[in-house]
C-alpha cells in the first residue's frame, strides 16, 4: 500500500516536471506564432508553410510530453483501482484515493489547456488558409475518463474539437471502451442479474419433482406388498385349517413370482425413472393410470377382506389364483400405460412449423397427438440440435443502420436564428429522414455487397492460411517410430505448434462474420488437435468455422440458457390441435410453434398385368432395291 | 399431277436391282420424311436415285411420291411390302405412277388464269 502511495506521489512529481515542461513550450509556442504572425513574408515563404512548420516542430515536442502524462495517468488508475479492491485500512485509502484524484484533476487540467491549445493552432491555421471541412466526427467518443468516478467531473468540461484527420492525437487520448481491463461489460453485468435470480424457482421446483416420485414410490411400494399380503394373512391366521395344495399351487407360486418381478422392472422403467425435463403443469395421463391402480388395489382388498378375510376360506388354492389374478390384471394395467405414454404418440397427425423469432429461421417437425407440454418438450429437443445457434451479433447490425444515420443529422440554420428553434429542427429532421427512406434501400445493396466482398476475401485467406498450416503437420510413419525425424509430439501439442500461423486469418474471418464470441481460443486449439488426430482435411477442420452449427455443438451457454417458458392460451395439458400456436421464450429470443393437421390420404389401388407391356417401334429405314 | 415410269430391271448375277432407295410406310413414322409435304403422310417416297441406274435412265427423281406399282396401290402399304412388290424375280419391267411436287407447281401454275 504503500508503495503504491509512493507511486502515486512520484507520478505527481512526474507530472509537475512534465507540466513545467509543458508551460515552458507553451511560452515557446506563443512566442513563434506571434513572432511568424509579424513578419510573414521575411523570408519569402508563403505564411501557411511557415505556419506548418512551427505547428509541427511543437507538435512533436507536445507529442512526447503527453505520451509520457498518459503513461503515468495510466499507473494512477490502476492504483486506484488497486485500492478500491481491498477492503481495509480505510483512512489510509482515503488518503491515498484522495492523492489519486488530485493527480487525475492535474493530469486532466494540463490535458485540457493542451486540447485548448491545439484547437487554438488548428483554429488560428484555419484562419490563413481557409479550407473547406466536412462535418469532424464530434460524437462522445474522445472523451477522457480513467475511471468511472475520476474527478473530472468537477472540472470544467470544455473540449475543443478534436481533429478527427490527425492520427497520432487519436492514439495518445484515453476513451471509453466496452470492454476494457477495468470496466464490466454488459454482457457481465446481465449474467451477474441473471444468476442472482436462480436459486429461487429452483427451490420450488424441487420440492415439485419429488412429491410426485414419492407418490409413485409409495404406490409401488403397495403393489409389491399386496399379493404377497393376499398370500401370507391366510397362513398366518388360520393356517391349521388351510387345505394343502399341490403341484397347482406351486405353478402359480412360480408365475407370481415371475409376473411381480416383470411388473416391478417394467414399472421402474415407465414410472420411476428420473424425466428429461421438468413439465410446469401435471402430467395427465400418469395421474389417471395411479387413480387407475389405486381404484384397482382398493377393490381388490375390499373383496378380499369380505370375501377371504371374514368368512375365512379354507380353499387356498382359490386365495392364490385370487392373487395371480391381481397380478394378472396389474399387468394389464401397465400395457395400458405403455400405450398411453409411449406408443400413441408414435403414429404422426400433425405437423409443428417452429420458427425462430429474431431471425426467422424454420423447421418443420411430425408429431402425434400429444398434450401442448410435452410437445414442447420435444420441440426443444429438437431445437438443439436442428437449429444453427443464436448470433445475437448480427441482428444489431441491421438496426443501428438507421439509428446511426439519424443520429449524425445535424441541423444548421443558414438565415439566422430563428423564433422556433426546436421544431423547425425536428422538422428538418423529419424531412431529412423521409428523403433517406426513398434511398437507403441503395445504402442497404452496397453495404450488403462490400460485405460480401470482404467476407469472401477473409475465407480466401483463411483457407489458404489453414491449407498451409496442415502440411506442416504429418502423422509418423509406422517405420519412422524407432528414429524419429524431429520432435514427436502429441495431438495437443501439435496443434499448439500449428496454430498461431493460423491464428490471425481465423480471427479475422470470425470478426467479419461476427462470430468470434462462440468459439474461444481454448476451444479452437481443442477442435483442432482433435482433428489432427483423427487425420482430417482442413476442408473438415474450417467446416465448423464457415458453416454455423447446432446450438449443442457450442456447449449449453450456462444455466440462464435452459431456461424456457412455455407461453400458450389454451391450457398446457390440452391435447394438440389444428391452428394451436403457442411460444417458448428464453431470455433472449422466443421459439413460436403453430400447429398443423396432417392430411388424411386416399391411396387407390390400381392392377397392372406384368404382360400388358407391348411396345411399337417408329422408325425411318431406308430400303435400297 | 401424275407420271408414269417405266423401269427396265437391270440383271446383276442372280439380282435384279433398280437403282433407288425408298422410304416410308404406314408402319414407320412420317414425321421424319424430308421429302413429303404433309408429315402424316405414310406413303412410299423415292430417296435416293443412284446414277447411272436403271430408274435414272427412266427419269425417276428423289422426293417421288409412289402411288402405284404395275397397279398395285402403293399409298397404304408397310415398308416391307412396298419392297416385295418391287422387287418381284419374275418381273422384268415395272410400271410406277408416280407424284412429284415439281410437277404439282407446274400443273397448278399453267391451270391459273394470266
Amino acid at each position: 500500500m504503500w508503495k503504491s502511495m509512493k507511486e502515486i506521489l512520484q507520478g505527481k512529481i512526474v507530472i509537475r516536471s512534465l507540466s513545467q515542461t509543458y508551460d515552458y513550450e507553451v511560452r515557446e509556442y506563443n512566442h513563434d506564432f506571434n513572432r511568424v504572425g509579424s513578419e510573414p513574408s521575411a523570408r519569402g515563404e508563403t505564411v501557411d508553410a511557415v505556419y506548418n512548420t512551427v505547428i509541427a516542430e511543437h507538435r512533436t515536442r507536445y507529442r512526447i510530453t503527453l505520451a509520457g502524462m498518459f503513461l503515468r495517468r495510466q499507473e494512477c488508475s490502476v492504483a486506484l483501482v488497486n485500492r478500491a479492491g481491498l477492503p481495509n485500512r480505510r483512512r489510509q485509502s482515503n488518503i491515498c484515493q484522495r492523492a489519486c484524484f488530485n493527480s487525475f484533476t492535474e493530469i486532466s487540467a494540463t490535458e485540457q489547456t493542451l486540447f485548448h491549445l491545439k484547437g487554438t493552432c488548428e483554429r488560428s491555421r484555419d484562419r490563413h488558409k481557409p479550407r473547406s471541412r466536412d462535418g469532424s466526427n464530434r460524437s462522445d467518443r474522445n472523451v477522457t475518463t480513467g475511471t468511472p468516478s475520476a474527478g473530472t467531473g468537477a472540472l470544467d468540461q470544455t473540449p475543443a474539437g478534436t481533429d478527427p484527420q490527425d492520427d497520432n492525437w487519436a492514439e495518445t487520448t484515453t476513451a471509453v471502451t466496452g470492454t476494457s481491463d477495468h470496466s464490466l461489460s454488459q454482457e457481465d453485468l446481465a449474467g451477474f442479474a441473471k444468476v442472482i435470480e436462480g436459486p429461487g424457482p429452483l427451490r420450488r421446483g424441487r420440492l415439485a419433482r419429488l412429491l410426485p416420485l414419492g407418490l409413485t414410490l409409495l404406490l409401488g411400494l403397495l403393489v409389491l406388498l399386496t399379493p404377497l399380503a393376499f398370500l401370507a394373512l391366510p397362513q398366518l391366521l388360520w393356517a391349521d385349517r388351510l387345505q394343502a395344495c399341490g403341484t397347482a399351487c406351486e405353478g402359480l407360486f412360480l408365475s407370481l413370482a415371475f409376473k411381480l418381478l416383470v411388473l416391478l422392472l417394467a414399472g421402474w422403467a415407465l414410472f420411476v425413472r428420473r424425466p428429461r425435463a421438468a413439465l410446469p403443469r401435471l402430467a395427465v395421463f400418469r395421474a389417471l393410470l395411479a387413480l387407475l391402480t389405486l381404484l384397482l388395489l382398493l377393490s381388490y382388498w375390499l373383496f378380499f377382506g369380505v370375501r377371504i378375510l371374514d368368512s375365512q376360506d379354507v380353499n387356498y388354492q382359490g386365495i392364490v389364483q385370487f392373487a395371480v389374478s391381481l397380478v394378472d390384471t396389474l399387468l394389464f394395467t401397465h400395457y395400458l400405460a405403455v400405450v398411453l405414454l409411449e406408443v400413441r404418440q408414435l403414429q404422426s397427425c400433425f405437423s409443428l412449423c417452429v420458427i425462430r423469432s429474431t431471425d426467422g429461421e424454420t423447421r418443420h417437425y411430425n408429431l402425434g397427438q400429444l398434450s401442448i407440454q410435452r410437445a414442447a418438450l420435444v420441440v426443444l429437443e429438437r431445437y438443439y440440435s436442428d437449429f444453427s445457434v443464436h448470433n445475437s451479433a448480427l441482428l444489431t447490425a441491421a438496426k443501428s443502420r438507421t439509428a446511426k444515420y439519424l443520429a449524425d443529422l445535424k441541423v444548421y440554420s443558414v438565415d439566422g436564428p430563428s423564433s422556433d428553434g426546436a421544431a423547425s429542427q425536428s422538422r428538418a429532421k423529419m424531412a431529412a429522414a423521409a428523403r433517406h427512406r426513398d434511398t437507403s434501400h441503395n445504402e442497404l445493396y452496397y453495404e450488403e455487397a462490400d460485405h460480401e466482398r470482404r467476407v469472401r476475401k477473409r475465407r480466401a485467406r483463411l483457407v489458404v492460411a489453414v491449407e498451409e498450416a496442415f502440411t506442416h503437420v504429418r502423422r509418423l510413419q509406422e517405420e519412422e517410430k524407432k528414429k524419429p525425424p524431429g520432435d514427436v509430439l502429441d495431438p495437443r501439442e501439435a496443434a499448439q505448434a500449428v496454430f498461431p500461423s493460423m491464428a490471425r486469418a481465423l480471427q479475422k474471418y470470425l470478426r467479419t462474420t461476427r462470430q468470434q464470441h462462440c468459439h474461444s481460443m481454448e476451444s479452437i486449439q481443442q477442435h483442432l488437435a482433435f482433428c489432427i488426430t483423427h487425420s482430417m482435411t482442413p476442408k473438415a477442420f474450417l467446416e465448423s468455422y464457415l458453416n454455423p452449427g447446432p446450438t449443442l455443438q457450442y456447449g449449453c451457454g450456462g444455466p440462464q440458457a435452459l431456461q424456457w417458458t412455455l407461453v400458450c392460451e389454451a391450457s398446457v395439458t390440452s391435447p394438440l390441435r389444428d391452428g394451436t400456436e403457442f411460444q417458448l421464450r428464453n431470455a433472449d429470443f422466443s421459439l413460436v410453434v403453430s400447429t398443423k393437421a396432417l392430411p388424411s390420404l386416399k391411396l387407390t389401388e390400381e392392377y397392372v398385368h406384368p404382360k400388358s407391356h407391348k411396345f411399337v417401334l417408329l422408325l425411318q429405314s431406308e430400303t435400297s432395291i | 399431277m401424275f407420271q408414269r415410269i417405266e423401269i427396265q430391271k437391270l440383271r446383276d448375277g442372280d439380282n435384279l436391282i433398280l437403282g433407288f432407295s425408298i422410304g416410308g410406310g404406314i408402319d414407320q413414322d412420317p414425321g421424319q420424311n424430308p421429302f413429303s409435304e404433309d408429315k402424316t403422310d405414310k406413303g412410299i417416297y423415292v430417296t435416293r436415285v443412284s446414277k447411272g441406274g436403271p430408274a435414272d435412265v427412266a427419269g425417276l427423281m428423289t422426293g417421288d411420291k409412289i402411288m402405284q406399282v404395275n397397279g398395285w396401290d402403293m399409298t397404304m402399304v408397310t415398308h416391307d411390302q412396298a419392297r416385295k412388290r418391287l422387287t418381284k424375280k419374275n418381273e422384268d419391267v415395272v410400271r410406277l405412277l408416280v407424284t412429284r411436287k415439281s410437277l404439282e407447281d407446274v400443273v397448278r401454275q399453267s391451270m391459273m388464269p394470266h
